[in-house]
């Protein structure tokens, strides 16, 4: 048995979704304190930053991943440093960070003239690529989210809710906000492999905000959302297989065409009635 | 400290920088009292309460509080994103455990238990006010510490939420600290008020406070107005038979001196 598991992971395709499926089931309950928090732009800088981390790592030649994660933790951190002191608008402070990590990134890359890049590997992702080593990085790195996660589930959510209610009450939301962007550095840092810098934050936004309309309490979304982004792993996988598409966009695709039907399925289906925001029926 | 006092403060100040935020304020609540701030923006109100909370260091002075003070907060602005689904049962947990029964009975004692299971953004803004007077008391807190707590609520309302509040002071027997930026209905249930200018301007019961000069003048002639409101009110309450038309005329005399 254990054999048979051990060499079915050596079929590329099921490396592939095994990835993903683990990478979705992260990235959904993260990815609602990204919706709740209104973080999306925030998610997609870190991201760019990324590629960033990508050109220094090949530089000093040094491990990507680790390289990815020290890049995206800075950027996080001088975000809230910068954003105490610039008396800029963070919207702003994102637009210029945001594509300036980008553009350096891209341009230490053209220097690197010793080393071939896949550019488009990195933008885009190649899930089809994953080894055995990354799916252990993805496992380590997801189950030390989730658990972080579920850890200071309670703290953080009322640190979403109301720093000041939170603070009043003897808890460190601002702690809690920080422990939130190193928990996105490591998600980016781990997904960047399977779907790109350009498309991670799909991950975490399309199935938390799919999950929404059919969720009554903050945990069941996360479920849900987990849950979705499995499926739209799946889903782009099977799309990818049938019609040659390339696998990470596939897997965008899937999330969105989930989100699209959640809009049509009304919601009191699963016992809410979310336009008078009313009374379930039970 | 007495044995029934919660907190006190003793000549604390704040700074940030060079910029004082309060002055030599000092400061107790005790147990079955509620004490209101009161003062214009920018008075160091919400200072003050930040520094009861523990959120904020005195850059001088002292803070004692009773050991082990559990503290219930009712925030000033509070807004749910759409995006977080919440109802009112969750909500009620958000800071810690609580049984269902314990978490009930907070919503019984602010009369909002049929409304357990709403989400919170479909309520009006006196429920949704009642519902985070409730979270704070799931709690069972020794001090509540309300900012503003009638934020968003109509005239009628803000009378039904403060009588609350003074019920919930008998019941519990707890301290209470009032924040509120005008005086309208507060006093009726305040033991003590504190004028709030950076520094106390004047501190006592609610009728010495309006009647100090110390008072007037920072209010200035709109506080006497509110004071006839307030005296207005007040005999309302107390007749035998406060009728509609009476409230009406209240909502009257707070609709003119705004026109």
């Amino acid at each position: 048995m254990e054999r048979k598991v051990i060499t079915m992971l050596d079929d590329f395709f099921v490396r592939a979704v095994l990835a993903g499926s683990m990478l979705a089931l992260v990235a959904g309950p993260l990815g609602c304190f990204v919706v709740w928090r209104r973080m999306a732009y925030f998610g997609d800088t870190i991201a760019h930053a990324a590629l960033l981390g990508v050109a220094l790592a090949l530089l000093f030649n040094l491990n990507i991943t680790a390289g990815v994660f020290a890049v995206a933790v800075l950027v996080s951190l001088l975000l809230i440093v910068v954003q105490r002191r610039a008396g800029l608008s963070s919207d702003a402070l994102l637009g210029i960070l945001s594509h300036s990590t980008l553009a350096v990134g891209l341009v230490i890359v053209s220097f690197l003239t010793w080393v071939r890049v896949d550019l488009v590997g990195f933008l885009f992702g190649d899930i089809l690529a994953v080894s055995k080593e990354d799916l252990l990085i993805i496992a380590i790195g997801g189950a030390l989210i989730l658990a972080v996660l579920g850890w200071f589930w309670r703290p953080m959510l009322a640190a979403t809710l109301s720093v000041e209610l939170a603070e009043a009450e003897g808890q460190r939301p601002e702690l809690m906000r920080v422990i939130l962007m190193v928990l996105l550095a490591l998600v980016i840092a781990i997904a960047m492999k399977l779907v790109g810098i350009l498309l991670i934050t799909s991950l975490l936004v399309i199935p938390a905000a799919s999950a929404r309309r059919l969720s009554a309490s903050p945990e069941q979304m996360a479920l849900i959302a987990a849950l979705f982004g499995v499926v739209a792993v799946w889903g782009g996988m099977a799309m990818s297989l049938n019609f040659d598409t390339p696998s990470g966009p596939s897997i965008v695709v899937g999330a969105l065409i989930l989100f699209l039907i959640t809009l049509i399925v009304p919601a009191n289906l699963f016992g809410r009635d979310v336009a008078d925001g009313g009374l379930p029926h039970d | 400290m007495e044995t029934r006092e919660l907190i006190r403060l003793s000549d604390v100040s704040v700074r940030s920088g060079d910029r004082v935020r309060v002055d030599h304020v000092n400061l107790s609540i005790s147990r079955g009292q509620i004490v209101t701030l009161i003062g214009p923006n920018g008075s160091g109100k919400s200072t003050t309460a930040k520094v009861v909370t523990g959120v904020l260091q005195p850059t001088s002075g002292d803070v004692l509080r009773k050991p082990g003070l559990v503290i219930g907060y009712v925030p000033q602005k509070l807004s749910i994103d759409h995006a977080l689904p919440m109802s009112v049962l969750r909500l009620m947990q958000l800071t810690g455990r609580y049984s269902h029964q314990d978490v009930m009975k907070a919503l019984d004692a602010v009369g909002i238990a049929d409304l357990a299971r709403r989400d919170v953004q479909s309520l009006s803004g006196g429920q949704f006010q009642r519902a985070l007077l409730a979270r704070a008391l799931v709690r069972n807190p020794d001090l509540l510490v309300l900012d503003e707590p009638v934020q968003g609520v109509d005239f009628s309302g803000e009378t039904q939420i403060y009588e609350l509040i003074g019920r919930i002071k008998h019941e519990r027997d707890c301290g209470i600290l009032l924040i509120s930026h005008d005086l309208h209905v507060v006093m009726a249930e305040t033991d003590n008020v504190i004028c709030l200018n950076k520094h106390v301007c004047c501190t006592g019961a609610p009728e010495q406070v309006m009647q100090s000069s110390e008072y007037l003048s920072l209010f200035g002639p709109h506080s006497e107005r509110t004071l006839a409101l307030y005296n207005h009110h007040h005999d309302h309450e107390h007749m035998p038979d406060g009728s509609v038309a009476h409230d009406g005329h209240a909502h009257g005399a707070e609709g003119h001196h705004h026109a």
